[in-house]
């Protein structure tokens, strides 16, 4: 009658929304550890930064400048670290490598280590868009393991092109943490600006076709004439909706990730073990090939 | 082809303030002030930029002609008075005419831009004394159109109705509670008597508007335009003056000579450190 035994593990995220200073780290810091205080006295057990959440957007030739190591001699990362021995913590900056190539990154802080850093896969170079002038893109996607069970970390443009969540389900991520500077456009006659009901759309589709946890945070503010939506959600592994934050205001959302759950909805729909990788793998070859 | 410029216009508000508000705060600043004819436009940046900073905070500045309607000076004034924002009138007649008496034949496109350049020099002279930023009122047609004059109407340290076409600014006046009289009134620089926007451009907002919407939002070819009911020489004749004006949407461009330059490759948003 019941389901045997039941995964007990919650989570309690918070997403962050957040205005930053474009360019000015230290001021951004110092926000990231208010909240990063704040979300302690509310027992969070995980609070993730949007993209670029230490040194804001548009950053053009700023970004040398504002480039950091995420190691625990640098002086942005130092107390970051420190404050990941009583909440894991996710935080957006530019990550410069050893040989000088900038990355826009995610890295995932916990109990004192960096446990993992991704680097923007896709940078979106048109339209509105001019990463790929200014950054190096990232040639690894890879789920990780936390005291919370696998993750996978993705930055916006990255979730608009359908494999790295797909090879980050594949690879073990129950729960898929989306970073996003979503600039807001497409105003019409609908209350939602059209960039914030794309996104939110793909995310919960990501939700139902992984049957997993897709959390999506994405900052405020505005830059020259550029505005961000905030708009933070969470869909769980049915696709429902259990957490929104509001539009274009700073704010925590908070939301209860049960990963029990998991178990739940892929005893009814057992997407992930009717996958067919070999078939994908087989097929990619045919096409690389032609 | 559906052509619908609708706009939320809550969410264009929520957008607009908050626009004015970081951009105004961020440069240091916690004042606005703003140019108030007695037209649509200008209206509505007067009522966005109270709402976001405080009408207090507001200055709004009349700066009539001898010729000028009125009809417009009585509605910037109601404006302002529905809002609670101080007002200034500072006429700009004697300003001009000895340098419009120069010429006796002057036309009415020099005499224009005379008027709306000595209206910026005002307004930024204003500026200073009110501690305030200029925030412009040039709407997404008119600067397509080119319709603006150079340094003068289009001067402004941020522009909140650039994106909007003049037919969704009405829709947001209306939102906003603009009167009824300012809202009605034809579309007009008013730089001499009797002129209208509509008859000196021959172009009518409803229609150019839907037609711009094509060409620029949704990227649409000339052809497009024509198969969704536009002439076709009126779509050519749009497309020459959007071209045309394109000057006045850009800095003029700098000579490059060295290896850094401002505009090529020394890149930094305005908003720069703050």
């Amino acid at each position: 009658m019941f389901g045997g035994k039941i995964l007990n593990m919650r989570i309690n995220l918070a997403l962050i929304q957040i205005a930053t200073k474009l360019g000015d780290v230290e001021a951004n810091l110092e926000k990231h550890l208010g909240f990063v205080q704040q979300a302690k006295s509310e027992k969070v057990d995980l609070i993730v930064f949007p993209e670029l959440s230490l040194t804001g957007y548009v950053l053009q030739d700023m970004v040398p400048a504002v480039a950091h190591r995420p190691v625990d001699d640098d002086p942005v990362f130092r107390p970051l670290l420190k404050a990941s021995r009583d909440l894991d913590i996710v935080v957006g900056f530019v990550d410069e490598d050893a040989r000088h190539r900038f990355y826009i990154g995610s890295a995932y802080l916990s109990g004192g280590q960096v446990v993992h850093v991704h680097h923007k896969l896709y940078l979106p170079t048109y339209a509105l868009f001019d990463e790929g002038r200014f950054f190096t893109r990232g040639d690894a996607v890879r789920a990780f393991d936390t005291r919370f069970g696998r993750l996978g970390m993705l930055i916006c443009e990255d979730f608009w092109h359908a494999s790295p969540p797909y090879l980050l389900w594949l690879d073990g991520a129950d729960l898929l943490l989306l970073a996003s500077a979503s600039p807001g456009r497409g105003l019409n006659e609908h209350d939602r600006l059209e960039s914030a009901r794309w996104v939110e759309g793909v995310n919960q589709a990501y939700a139902n076709l992984f049957t997993s946890f897709v959390a999506h945070s994405n900052r405020v503010g505005y830059e020259d004439g550029m505005n961000f939506w905030g708009g933070a959600t969470v869909f769980d592994p049915g696709g429902d909706l259990i957490a929104h934050g509001p539009y274009f205001e700073e704010a925590m959302v908070s939301a209860v990730v049960d990963l029990g759950h998991l178990r739940r909805v892929r005893a009814r729909l057992p997407l992930l073990r009717d996958e067919r990788t070999s078939l994908v793998q087989a097929e990619l070859a045919r096409i690389q090939a032609k | 082809m559906n052509i619908d410029l609708s706009i939320h216009t809550g969410l264009a508000r929520k957008i607009l303030t908050g626009f004015i508000r970081s951009e105004i705060t961020r440069a240091g600043f916690s004042r606005a002030l703003v140019g108030l004819s007695g037209g649509l436009d200008s209206a509505v940046s007067c009522v966005l930029a109270a709402e976001a900073l405080g009408p207090g905070n507001v200055l709004a500045v009349r700066l009539p002609y001898r010729t000028s309607s009125p009809d417009s000076l009585e509605d910037a004034t109601i404006v302002a008075e529905q809002l609670g924002v101080p007002l200034e009138t500072i006429e700009i007649t004697g300003m001009v005419e000895p340098l419009l008496e120069r010429d006796s034949k002057i036309p009415n496109v020099r005499k224009g831009n005379i008027l709306a350049r000595a209206r910026m020099i005002v307004l930024y002279d204003q500026s200073e004394v009110w501690k305030g930023l200029v925030v412009g009122t040039s709407n997404k047609t008119e600067i397509l159109l080119g319709y603006t004059t150079l340094w003068g109407d289009m001067a402004a340290a941020i522009n909140p109705l650039g994106d909007l076409y003049k037919t969704q600014l009405r829709q947001l006046a209306r939102a906003l509670e603009v009167p009824p009289s300012v809202l009605n009134k034809p579309p007009s620089a008013d730089l001499w008597v009797g002129q209208t926007d509509e008859a000196e451009m021959g172009l009518r907002y409803d229609e150019v508007d839907k037609l711009l919407y094509l060409l620029v939002d949704q990227r649409c070819t000339p052809e497009d335009c024509v198969e969704a009911g536009f002439d076709r020489a009126y779509v050519e004749k749009v497309m020459l003056r959007v071209r045309r004006n394109h000057f006045k949407r850009l800095m003029p461009p700098i000579a490059k000579l060295s290896n850094r330059t401002v505009g090529y490759d020394f890149l930094y948003p305005r908003d720069w450190g703050t």
